[in-house]
């Protein structure tokens, strides 16, 4: 399996993550390596074999819908780059 | 005897019948820390003031009789686990400058039963690896080989309880993150049952994939860091509500009436010779000590590799999408782009292990490619958890390496991720079935340190503990300290 420059231009997208020239060279070769020893997977037989998402079996988690305490608005916005009264503050979404 | 190379249940006694306070034990494991941080550098962060003071409230609940057997004991967490107030990097430029609001839940629970925070251990980024290289602040040097890593991605706690920085560490485990450095540092790791031990406050790796677990210098001290960390967690959706034994009644040194089965599989190419060789003499060891030892075979083995790195990148390509440099950490601003600054933010935070695994997370479940990686992986994950279901029928626990190799040379593997990944070999297939795995010092090749790992089905941590202890006692690997 052998990645194209587009592809992981493509990628890189749609994870919203940059890169540069060099570190897509680099990846594109990589990733190529691993996936192809990753071909591996398509010997085995998973015929009627459902997926496992979770190791244990759970059931879906519910808690009842009842109030409790939670941190405060300084304590949450302490940690942000930028705030404006007591929002985080992002760049222009629309331009 | 140092202070700093006691155990836990060792300082434990000492501080009850009041031949040395906590106070005491802290300066000294602090002198030690000063002392072998220069050549090993485990520690991202020092809390020496918050120490002391928490040393000497302990002291007071020892003399109010007010204790535990982790009063006043000092520990070290690794990076990726939240303390309220106290910086936590994941050892990533993202987070360098971050500090929770809270603290996980086993930090909470640990400092409700007296631990002396001492500081936070070093790691891959955002646990990825297998070395402790990819730390994008700093390396970690093996004890027993300061060319050598200490393995990964818990290198920093393995270290840090292998030199006497701490009498015990948190570790998290997501495909051999706490067994596979506490092998290559001659320290017990133990990866509990998916779900024993709560993940709330535990920075996301891989979900359905990660485990917080102890690192400490006996089999004796697991047991009670075991007894504290492992619980029921509401805030936590996958902690498992199951009676939480006291690990430490599991601590019998003979293993009569034990069937344990060797799986082939895992002896097979790649391994070393040094690493095989200590192995035969262990497994002939747990005969001796009574246990029934067959051979067994888990086939599926081999695809264990590859269905992980496309599971758990999947899924951290998924939990890493929050750091968009808006909420907390790294943040690129030199942009009016909310899209540029999104993407550099990302660019200039992340490492190029992380910036990896996003990419091939991401490529796994794009259309097109998400039948033919992620869904079959999973379908893999299906078979493998059988496999392991089929063993334990037969099985009390199985028995493998850690790791097929002894600690590595740094620099070695940093340029090819594929060898890197094999490192992980033995104890990845363990977290994809959510069963739990136990290392313990078995033994050293050249001088280098070999892990045994012993393997249960769900919940069965008492029957690890059992065979691990039996082995230590009757060969006290783990009573070697480092020649630092």
């Amino acid at each position: 399996m052998k990645l194209s420059r587009e592809e992981v231009v493509h990628i890189a997208l749609l994870a919203r993550l940059g890169l540069s020239e060099e570190e897509l060279e680099k990846f594109r070769g990589q990733l190529s390596n691993i996936l192809e020893n990753f071909e591996v997977l398509q010997q085995v037989d998973t015929t009627d074999v459902p997926p496992t998402a979770y190791p244990i079996p759970l059931e879906n988690v519910l808690r009842k819908d009842e109030a409790s305490p939670s941190l405060a608005q300084s304590e949450i916005l302490a940690n942000a780059p930028r705030e404006e009264e007591g929002c985080f503050r992002v760049k222009a979404v629309l331009e | 005897m140092n202070l700093y190379d006691l155990t836990i249940h060792q300082a434990h006694q000492l501080l009850k019948n009041r031949e040395i306070s906590s106070i005491e034990l802290t300066k000294a494991v602090l002198e030690r820390s000063a002392q072998v941080e220069k050549k090993v550098r485990a520690l991202v962060t020092i809390t020496e003031e918050l120490a002391l003071s928490e040393a000497e409230k302990a002291d007071k609940r020892i003399s109010d009789g007010d204790f535990t057997p982790l009063t006043g004991i000092p520990a070290l967490v690794k990076d990726n686990m939240c303390t309220k107030g106290i910086r936590t990097t994941c050892s990533s430029k993202m987070l360098e400058n971050f500090i929770p609001p809270y603290d996980a839940t086993v930090v909470e629970k640990l400092r409700e039963a007296g631990m002396v925070l001492m500081g936070k251990t070093n790691m891959d980024e955002f646990a990825m690896g297998s070395s402790t290289e990819n730390s994008a602040l700093f390396i970690t040097h093996n004890p027993w080989g300061l060319d050598r890593v200490p393995g990964g991605s818990s290198g920093g706690s393995a270290v840090a309880v292998a030199t006497g920085e701490a009498l015990y560490a948190l570790g998290s485990d997501t495909g051999g993150s706490i067994r596979q450095p506490a092998g290559f540092c001659s320290v017990v790791g133990f990866k509990p049952t998916y779900g024993r031990v709560s993940r709330y406050g535990l920075v996301a790796f891989a979900s359905s994939l990660d485990q917080i677990g102890p690192l400490t210098k006996d089999v004796t001290d697991s047991a009670l860091v075991m007894n504290v960390i492992a619980s029921y967690d509401a805030r936590d959706s996958t902690s498992v509500n199951y009676p939480v034994p006291d690990y430490t009644k599991s601590l019998v040194p003979d293993l009569h009436g034990l069937r344990l089965g060797i799986p082939r599989e895992y002896f097979v190419e790649g391994m070393e010779k040094g690493v095989e060789e200590v192995m035969r003499t262990a497994i002939a060891k747990l005969k001796e000590l009574g246990a029934t030892v067959e051979e067994v075979s888990l086939p599926h083995t081999k695809y264990a590799l590859a269905a992980y790195y496309i599971i758990a990148p999947s899924e951290a390509m998924a939990n890493l999408a929050r750091y968009d440099g808006v909420k907390y950490g790294f943040s690129f601003q030199e942009t009016e782009s909310m899209w540029d600054a999104l993407e550099k933010t990302r660019q200039f935070g992340f490492g190029p292990e992380v910036k990896r695994r996003i990419i091939l997370g991401t490529y796994a479940l794009s259309a097109g490619y998400y039948d033919a990686y992620y869904l079959k992986a999973q379908k893999v994950r299906t078979l493998i958890r059988r496999e392991f279901e089929d063993a334990f029928e037969r099985f009390d626990a199985v028995v493998t390496p850690t790791s097929p190799t002894v600690p590595f040379k740094i620099g070695e593997k940093v340029d090819d991720p594929l060898q890197m990944y094999l490192s992980d070999v033995c104890t990845l297939p363990i977290n994809i079935a959510g069963i739990p795995g136990l290392s313990i010092p078995a033994g050293f090749a050249d001088g280098l340190p070999v892990g045994m790992q012993v393997i249960g089905k769900p919940f069965s941590e008492e029957t690890l503990l059992r065979i691990g202890f039996a082995y230590e006692q009757a060969t006290g690997w783990g009573e070697r300290k480092p020649p630092l």
